[in-house]
């Protein structure tokens, strides 16, 4: 308990608190904006609990396909795969049974995976799931807190307060995916990602969005690719 | 959307399930996977792409309150952020605050 504690004391004391509360007032404001529930749109925050495949999934299931919005969603946590598989080494103790990595590998997400691998370690391997657990939780609980407010805020606001409350959650994305960008693969991905998506909805093909992943993101591979051949 | 159980079916099966599934195999994978492999490196683009493009939408086809603010200043608004985010110390907090600023400044010019 006194791990769990400290754990859950470490998520309210890290930036990605701040980071978190800001994204998902945002998120929450959009899902009442979009006609969800506030039930619905708290659900959606514990069981996804990844802010772009919320996003994703918000913005786009009044307009695309279920197959097509459900690609998307895939596509973008397919991260997933490789920070978990980096995690449990980790975390993983002599004792450590298989069932008691289902809850660190659910709330695994960028902000627990970041400061679980960094603080994690400074720990026995026998608390370091608990701690894990404590962390994943507060930082989970700002969220779903902040995503609850968020809705409730779109409906009882003025106009143009609920409009840069809309637009925060877009812009947040923005400029962290260009912080975060480690390569150029990362920056032109996003880049042409953004140039993209216009031109994919002015032809009207239907599944823009998927075409803009494709098309962006392969060029982008591609150059990555040519660049990396030539040094 | 969808109210009732319909939107929750559609939370679990179109939602929690396509993202969710990619934990479960990290476990069951393991460390038999490369993050530097070509494959997931162009998993990688098309996933940053497809999250740029939801960008893009919100600000050209935006949601409720912020349909009401021009496009021209949605435009001018993130491009602004932007620029601050670069010449303020890449900070995305001051990036944030300016993009902020311009659409509440240009809304109000508008008068929304």
């Amino acid at each position: 308990m006194r791990v769990f504690a400290d754990g859950f004391r470490t998520a309210l004391g890290s930036v990605f608190f701040y980071v978190l509360i800001g994204n998902y007032l945002g998120i929450g404001a959009l899902a009442h904006e979009f006609g969800f529930s506030l039930i619905w749109m708290i659900l959606c925050t514990v069981l996804i609990w990844a802010a772009p495949a919320q996003l994703i999934l918000i913005s786009t299931l009044g307009t695309a396909t279920y197959l097509e919005v459900a690609v998307a969603v895939t596509l973008s946590s397919v991260r997933f795969l490789p920070m978990v598989a980096a995690l449990l080494p980790s975390l993983r103790g002599p004792d450590t049974r298989q069932r008691d990595l289902i809850l660190p590998m659910h709330f695994t997400a960028i902000s627990v995976w970041v400061e679980g691998m960094r603080l994690a370690s400074t720990r026995p391997r026998a608390e370091r799931v608990t701690f894990y657990n404590g962390l994943g939780t507060g930082l989970m609980l700002s969220a779903a807190v902040s995503s609850a407010v968020g809705f409730v805020l779109a409906a009882r606001l003025p106009p143009l307060l609920a409009a840069a409350l809309l637009f925060f959650t877009p812009m947040a994305v923005l400029m962290v995916s260009a912080r975060n960008a480690r390569t150029l693969l990362d920056g032109l991905a996003f880049g042409l990602g953004l140039a993209v998506w216009p031109v994919v909805a002015a032809l009207e093909l239907g599944l823009e969005l998927m075409w803009t992943g494709l098309i962006a993101g392969t060029i982008a591979y591609v150059v990555h690719r040519i660049r990396e051949a030539m040094t | 959307m969808t109210s009732g159980f319909e939107a929750y079916l559609v939370l679990i099966l179109v939602g929690f399930l396509p993202s969710e599934v990619w934990r479960w195999l990290g476990v069951a994978l393991g460390r038999g996977l490369d993050e530097q492999s070509e494959i997931i490196l162009w998993v990688r683009g098309v996933a940053t792409a497809l999250v740029a493009g939801v960008v893009a939408r919100i600000v050209m086809i935006p949601p409720g309150a912020l349909a009401a603010v021009p496009l021209s200043v949605r435009i001018a608004a993130i491009a602004c952020g932007f620029l601050g985010f670069l010449l303020i110390r890449r900070s995305a907090f001051a990036g944030v605050l300016v993009g902020e600023a311009v659409l509440i400044a240009g809304a109000t010019a508008f008068s929304v």
